[in-house]
């Protein structure tokens, strides 16, 4: 009956580096002319994201910015993502895969908090397919 | 007892009949402070569906056989043990639903005939989800215009918006009587007198109320009341609605089948008689049954006694909750509401307090509450929730304050 993993209940998921995310978000704010900018929101629990992606000539990623407002492992997931984006072009990103996000957060998150924790980087894909869709 | 005051509830006694309280969480016994969602059931509640389903499980109403005659009786008497509950006439004012989210919508559809363009339906500010979409959706139906009585500071309904937003275009006057998100419980009586000054229909939300105190329907004056029973320990899938003999003969059915009808041709059919013509294909005869169940568990305490032990819990934990720095509760003081406290904390996302607290053994709500024009109103995108119902004790409202200051610790604020 038991079949709830306890690793990931309570406290275990607040490490020092999440709180440090979450109180100071790396790449936080907006950027003027970016090409992509999408928002992503999760009415369960009202986190919202929104990310701004400025591409350079070759469709690399020169420049990021996201508004990740919510609980600690969204916006923690938001900050940790933006820092591996810059220089990586969109196909690269569109072959990143869920269990490397959560790899990049490197905490055990349960089913409850994984959309959470995937909120940014649904943010990043939806982001992806709807500046491809409009080329 | 001691002069006139009523002897507290033997809460040990209490929790003994709910086996889901030994449960141990993340390592720590389980503290069950979610009751506003759903609360838990009792062994009585269990062993009467288990004996329904081992003696007398069959269809109602159809068979002339022993077994469909016992079923029969036993869902008819959890009829009889509601309208008993609320003080309505008979049974036949007593319609089963699977929860207030659908007792609402019954009344949104069966009352389409009375609403037409221009006119007006009345609700609150803090109304549920399910009591504002229903009414959305059955205004934008009929050209009618929706319009809602404002809340002010403290989480209580305007006097002023009362008496302003319902006039003689209004048609449907459906308010919550206590809110699940703010905890604050509504003058409905005085509402209810406005509501039929000016000729309109009056229903009351009573989810979070019938629960939780003794609520007449004659005293309240409204014509309908909805509630869930799985919020007063029945089984899920179980809801109430109560309306008010002619007010019901004068209802539409919404949903069509067998048992609701007494007569059919190919063309035409003549309705079923209350409360059957709004109880279409077969029921949720055990879950009534446990409902009834769970009635009587209420009643062998006694409401007011369940009342009185959630308000002292609720002006204790206010008392705990409001020396913590950084805290804001929502919603106004103890003596004016159900036992829901609402809250933040400074600085910390209502989920990570549920997730800190979910390790404490402890089990509360993060979120919208199902209410977000309303935490959009109170400029929050969510809140955390603790809400008491009888087992619940002060330990585990002390639990509940040393787990919040070690929220504040985690996040240094």
């Amino acid at each position: 009956m038991e079949a709830i993993d306890t690793n990931y209940a309570g406290e275990g998921m607040y490490r020092e580096f999440i709180l440090d995310h979450f109180k100071n978000p790396r790449n936080f704010g907006t950027l003027e002319n970016a090409e992509i900018r999408h928002r992503e929101f999760n009415p369960l629990c009202g986190d919202q994201v929104e990310i701004f992606l400025k591409l350079n000539g070759d469709g690399a990623i020169q420049d990021v910015r996201h508004t990740a407002r919510g609980c600690a492992i969204s916006v923690s997931a938001m900050s940790m993502l933006s820092e591996t984006l810059r220089g990586l072009t969109l196909r690269e990103v569109a072959g990143m895969g869920k269990e490397s996000m959560l790899g990049l957060l490197g905490i055990p998150i349960g089913p409850v908090r994984i959309k959470c924790a995937l909120l940014p980087f649904y943010a990043l894909k939806g982001g992806i397919i709807a500046y491809e869709s409009r080329k | 007892m001691i002069g006139t005051r009523m002897k507290g509830l033997d809460v040990g006694k209490i929790m003994a009949d709910f086996p889901i309280l030994n449960r141990v969480v993340n390592g720590k016994p389980l503290a069950y402070l979610d009751n506003s969602a759903t609360s838990q059931k009792p062994l009585q509640v269990m062993e009467a569906i288990s004996h329904y389903y081992a003696h007398s499980n069959s269809n109602i109403h159809r068979g002339v056989h022993q077994l469909s005659a016992e079923s029969t009786a036993a869902y008819e008497e959890a009829h009889s043990k509601a309208a008993a509950f609320i003080g309505a006439s008979s049974m036949e004012e007593i319609v089963f639903t699977k929860n207030t989210t659908e007792s609402i919508n019954l009344l949104a559809y069966g009352l389409g005939s009375r609403l037409g363009k221009g006119d007006e339906i009345v609700v609150t500010q803090m109304e549920h989800h399910s009591n504002l979409v229903p009414w959305q959706q059955a205004a934008k139906r009929a050209g009618a215009t929706l319009k809602f009585i404002e809340i002010d500071q403290k989480g209580e309904l305007k006097m002023e918006s009362i008496e302003g937003s319902i006039t003689k275009k209004t048609r449907v006057v459906s308010v919550v009587h206590a809110s699940n998100a703010l905890g604050t419980v509504n003058d409905i009586r005085m509402i209810g007198e406005v509501a039929h000054e000016n000729g309109s229909v009056f229903i009351v939300d009573g989810a979070q109320s019938v629960p939780h105190m003794p609520v007449d329907v004659k005293a309240i004056g409204c014509d309908f009341l909805a509630f869930s029973g799985h919020k007063m320990l029945g089984p899920t899938g179980t809801g109430v609605l109560f309306g008010r003999r002619d007010m019901l003969e004068e209802t539409e059915p919404f949903i069509f089948g067998g048992d609701m009808i007494r007569e059919v041709s190919f063309g035409e059919s003549r309705w079923n008689a209350l409360p059957w013509k709004f109880e279409a294909g077969t029921p949720n005869i055990s879950g009534g049954i446990g409902l009834g169940a769970a009635i009587d568990y209420l009643q062998g305490i006694g409401m007011e006694k369940i009342e009185e032990q959630e308000k002292s819990l609720t002006s204790y934990a206010f008392k705990q909750l409001e020396t913590i720095k950084g805290l804001k509760i929502y919603g106004p003081p103890p003596e004016k509401r159900i036992g829901v406290i609402s809250f933040n904390i400074s600085g910390v996302h209502a989920h990570d307090v549920a997730e800190i607290l979910n390790g404490e053994g402890i089990a509360i709500r993060g979120g919208h509450h199902c209410a977000m024009p309303l935490m959009h109103l109170l400029g929050v995108a969510g809140s955390a929730r603790a809400s008491f119902y009888l087992y619940n004790t002060r330990e585990e409202v002390d639990r509940l304050a040393a787990a919040l200051e070690k929220v504040k610790k985690i996040f240094s604020v």
